[in-house]
């Protein structure tokens, strides 16, 4: 077990990224989808952190960190909405069967 | 010792919560592991000497979002929805990318030594570094056995260049600052002439007014459009 470094929580912000990727890709359930969001955007905040800890970088990446977990809740709750239209509209929450939205 | 046991410890938790994520089927399970995953990363965020934002993690996230996230599986969920499956070939195809993906992501953060991009940045007043204890005591005793008042002052004076880099595991009223857009953590004990940090009071504005427009149109969305036009002569 060696020291914890910076590249450690670079790894395990690589793995959350990589989770939400596959999440979003795979996943037909317009709920799943949301969830890989968060895992991105959750990877993405482990590397501003650990980037703020082990290097001068000092609060500036703490704060964009914040800034990103708003966004996120913010994206969530519209997200979300649009997922309950698109429900009251086909009665599945598919999102396979979204392809009559084009035009 | 304890801090690594801990690291480790969250950072399975992290990787499993998200690996189970995408393993699992049932939307409610996932949500489960979404909280497993999300709230090991706040202590993980802990454990980096982020205070504030472990705990804004805990409240927005595990106590904001998932909620937002599980009602609505609860509002779309009926019988047949709530395991729609991807085909067999899909799920080898995404994991197959996933895996490419995070091998070549692996690979990249291996190659790059980051001790060295680090020490290309210009560094801050105070970077958050380690406190050494060992330290702080060796300067209490010096401060003990000091006989002349200059020596005296030069004790007292390291013990608080120390006490400030303690400061580094607590950023609220650092992180209040800088939305106000005041840095003292990189203005302090800069030389004189030197042009100000940028604080975050635009960002922090602009992120208000987003809020308060993502709210809006929230609700907007969400309105029960069936009832709007059953009232007589009322056209929404």
């Amino acid at each position: 077990m060696g020291e914890v470094g910076l590249e450690a929580y670079l790894f395990v912000g690589a793995v959350l990224f990589v989770c939400g990727v596959v999440c979003m890709a795979t996943k037909r359930n317009g709920i799943g989808v949301l969830m890989g969001v968060e895992l991105v955007l959750n990877g993405a905040n482990v590397n501003f952190v650990a980037f703020s800890r082990y290097t001068p970088l000092g609060l500036d990446g703490q704060a964009t960190a914040l800034f990103v977990v708003v966004l996120a809740a913010a994206e969530a709750a519209v997200a979300l909405a649009i997922a309950l239209n698109y429900y009251n509209n086909h009665l599945t929450i598919d999102v396979d069967r979204g392809n009559e939205l084009q035009g | 010792m304890t801090e690594q046991l801990l690291f480790w410890v969250f950072a399975i938790l992290t990787c499993g919560g998200a690996v189970a994520v995408v393993a699992t089927q049932n939307v409610v399970r996932m949500a489960f592991w979404l909280v497993v995953s999300l709230g090991s990363v706040a202590a993980l965020f802990f454990l980096l000497h982020a205070d504030f934002l472990g705990a804004a993690q805990l409240l927005i996230y595990v106590g904001g979002t998932v909620v937002l996230l599980v009602f609505g599986v609860m509002l779309t969920a009926s019988g047949h929805t709530i395991k729609v499956q991807a085909s067999p070939a899909e799920v080898m195809l995404g994991s197959g990318v996933g895996l490419v993906l995070l091998f070549v992501l692996l690979f990249g953060i291996n190659s790059v030594d980051w001790a060295d991009v680090s020490a290309r940045i210009p560094a801050a007043g105070d970077s958050p570094a380690v406190v050494d204890e060992t330290q702080d005591r060796h300067l209490r005793e010096q401060l003990a056995s000091a006989t002349t008042p200059e020596e005296k002052a030069a004790a007292e004076e390291a013990i608080q260049a120390v006490h400030a880099r303690r400061q580094a595991g607590r950023t609220v009223r650092q992180l209040g600052l800088s939305f106000y857009g005041l840095r003292p953590d990189r203005d302090l004990n800069q030389p004189a002439g030197q042009s100000l940090a940028a604080g975050y009071l635009l960002p922090f504005e602009i992120i208000s007014i987003h809020l308060l427009v993502v709210l809006i149109g929230a609700a907007y969305l969400a309105r029960a459009k069936r009832r709007a036009t059953s009232g007589p002569g009322v056209d929404l």
